[in-house]
């Protein structure tokens, strides 16, 4: 039972990689809601937020907690576009399906 | 302290005067909003002048090493500056039939340009995460800002969603780089990446999301997904600044990152830029030839245009970095005329944006079917023009190099291109218009665009001194 020990590194690159993956499965298995895209694209950040911080604290280097805060300020403003985008979609499309962004093809 | 700012100067002064457009915009009354476009006009000149009076040859660092002031910043702050300005006067009368001649669009592509300045002058991963998002962000909002339509709306959503995600690997790749070296300043992980310290299993996992990210950006196969919906959706103007000056900063971003801090990798990169490059021109080509929509097929020119552009990058030397430089200052130059072109010809009411609305363009105008010809041929690489020469350089470093075979793939797929390109050709020159009705855009417009096309040729004559800049930046920022 060596993995019940106190978490190393190994965990939290493995938590890291995981909330990666199902934020990437997110963005592409999802056939329904925009608005579950935008919450996935949220927890993809998150999980770069847990690989930066595991790395700091392993190497005893501030950089990577500051580089954190950077990211943090700019998924708050990248949600705020996002959800101004998807504003404006709903009141010219009349709905968030994934399924209703097919006009532009070829 | 004073000294560091001169190295940010013309980021500054585009942040004041995004700013100052934006408070004076509040103020101006709806007849008299020329003179926000105005005050953009003069900012935009004023930091090409600030640009050029404080380039210097050796690179400064400052900021604690955030930020770098090299001739490779100074030469692509100076294209994007003149692309951004030529963007705004091509596409004024198109802005003002729409009614999106409004203080937000000058705004934004402001804050776009610095974003791609602050990209093209960064030397940590940080600067350069910020440059990318500041620049992405205000393009997502440019793509939308035509808020009554669904095509726009759509298009934006696309992008959003899909530089999202761009963002998100290239963050996770960058994650991995730091944890293997242990720096964020790139001048510090090229030593690492070139020394023997660092895990190497970690920091070749990091660059497969690296490259991920750039691929994106730079809208290359498999990456390529949005760009043509994009390019489709966007109003002509924004479509034209998406395909214009973002592409000098995603190659300063390429430059740095893979040429300059990861150096130590530079088989492992080779090799998965070889494969972004095949498929890009195949695809790109290929599927070029079934569009009905020009801007469509323009998009899947980009993505073409964007692998050969990696072709010479892939050299990995100073000949391959130059001709890669090369080729996109070329691109951005054909590109800015080809959307010009479209932008002049459309009107209230009607975009010309399918490919049959350039049907006898001659007999309407001989000079704008003379300078859509100019674009047209060197898009497809016809001598005397500029993309000619941009090809055969790229070409040449990639052959110096040993990739035969892939100059090879270069010159078959550039001839499948040629038949889209001179169907354009045919269409305007040997077909019957359908649409006579005449040409009218403002004169500043019409003189800029004609000496845009002009210079196609001229650079195509002389490429010498374009050539030598481009060598110059490479050369005396240490690639």
């Amino acid at each position: 039972m060596s993995f019940l020990t106190a978490p190393t590194l190994a965990h939290y690159l493995v938590l890291g990689a995981v909330l990666f993956a199902i934020s990437v499965a997110g963005i592409f298995l999802n056939r329904k809601n925009v608005l579950i895209l935008l919450m996935a694209i949220e927890l993809m950040l998150l999980a770069v937020n847990l690989n930066f911080v595991a790395f700091s604290a392993h190497l005893g280097d501030m950089a990577g907690q500051v580089f954190v805060f950077f990211i943090l300020t700019v998924a708050a403003a990248e949600s705020a576009i996002g959800l101004a985008i998807l504003v404006t979609l709903f009141r010219n499309v009349g709905s968030i399906n994934v399924d209703d962004l097919g006009k532009l093809k070829g | 302290m004073i000294a560091q700012l001169y190295t940010v100067l013309p980021e500054i002064a585009i942040l004041v005067s995004a700013c100052v457009v934006l408070i004076v915009d509040l103020f101006v009354p709806e007849s008299k909003r020329h003179v926000s476009f105005w005050l953009t006009q003069v900012a935009l000149l004023a930091t090409i002048w600030i640009v050029v009076a404080t380039a210097q040859l050796a690179p400064v660092h400052a900021f604690s090493g955030m930020v770098v002031d090299d001739m490779l910043s100074d030469v692509l702050r100076l294209f994007a500056l003149v692309a951004v300005s030529l963007m705004l006067f091509y596409s004024r009368a198109y802005l003002m039939a729409r009614g999106l001649f409004r203080g937000e669009m000058f705004v934004l592509t402001l804050f776009s340009l610095l974003g791609m300045m602050v990209m093209m002058a960064a030397a940590n991963f940080i600067t350069l995460y910020l440059g990318l998002e500041l620049m992405s962000l205000s393009l997502y909002a440019l793509v939308a800002l035509q808020r009554d339509s669904s095509a726009p709306s759509e298009a934006a959503m696309k992008y959003f969603v899909l530089g999202a995600l761009a963002s998100g690997m290239l963050l996770y790749g960058i994650s991995m780089i730091y944890g293997a070296t242990g720096h964020l300043d790139l001048d510090r992980v090229a030593d690492a990446t070139l020394g023997v310290q660092g895990n190497r299993t970690l920091l070749v996992f990091g660059l497969v999301f690296v490259v991920s990210g750039i691929a994106f950006k730079l809208g290359v196969v498999p990456y390529h997904m949005w760009v043509p919906d994009v390019y489709h959706g966007a109003p002509t103007p924004v479509t034209l600044l998406i395909g214009t000056a973002p592409k000098l900063a995603a190659f300063a971003f390429t430059l740095r990152v893979l040429a300059g801090a990861l150096k130590g990798l530079e088989f492992d990169w080779q090799g998965m830029l070889i494969v972004l490059a095949v498929l890009s021109m195949v695809l790109g080509n290929l599927v070029a030839i079934a569009q009905v929509n020009i801007k469509r097929m323009l998009a899947y020119s980009t993505i073409a245009n964007m692998g050969f552009m990696l072709m010479g990058f892939l050299a990995a030397d100073l000949n391959g970095y130059s001709a890669a430089m090369f080729y996109v200052v070329a691109y951005v130059l054909t590109s800015l005329a080809s959307f010009g072109v479209m932008l002049l010809l459309s009107r209230e009411g009607f975009e010309a944006d399918q490919i049959d609305d350039f049907k006898g363009l001659n007999r309407r105008s001989p000079w704008w079917a003379f300078v859509m010809l100019i674009v047209m041929f060197s898009l497809a690489g016809v001598p005397p023009t500029l993309g000619f020469y941009a090809k055969f350089a790229v070409i040449e470093a990639a052959v110096n190099q040993g990739f035969v075979w892939l100059a090879v793939v270069a010159v078959l797929t550039s001839v499948v291109g040629a038949f889209y390109y001179l169907r354009v050709v045919k269409l305007m020159y040997f077909d019957d218009p359908v649409d006579t009705s005449p040409i009218v855009a403002p004169g500043d417009a019409r003189a800029l665009l004609s000496a845009n096309g002009i210079a196609l040729l001229v650079f195509g004559i002389l490429p010498q001194y374009l050539m030598g800049l481009c060598t110059l930046a490479v050369t005396q920022s240490h690639f």
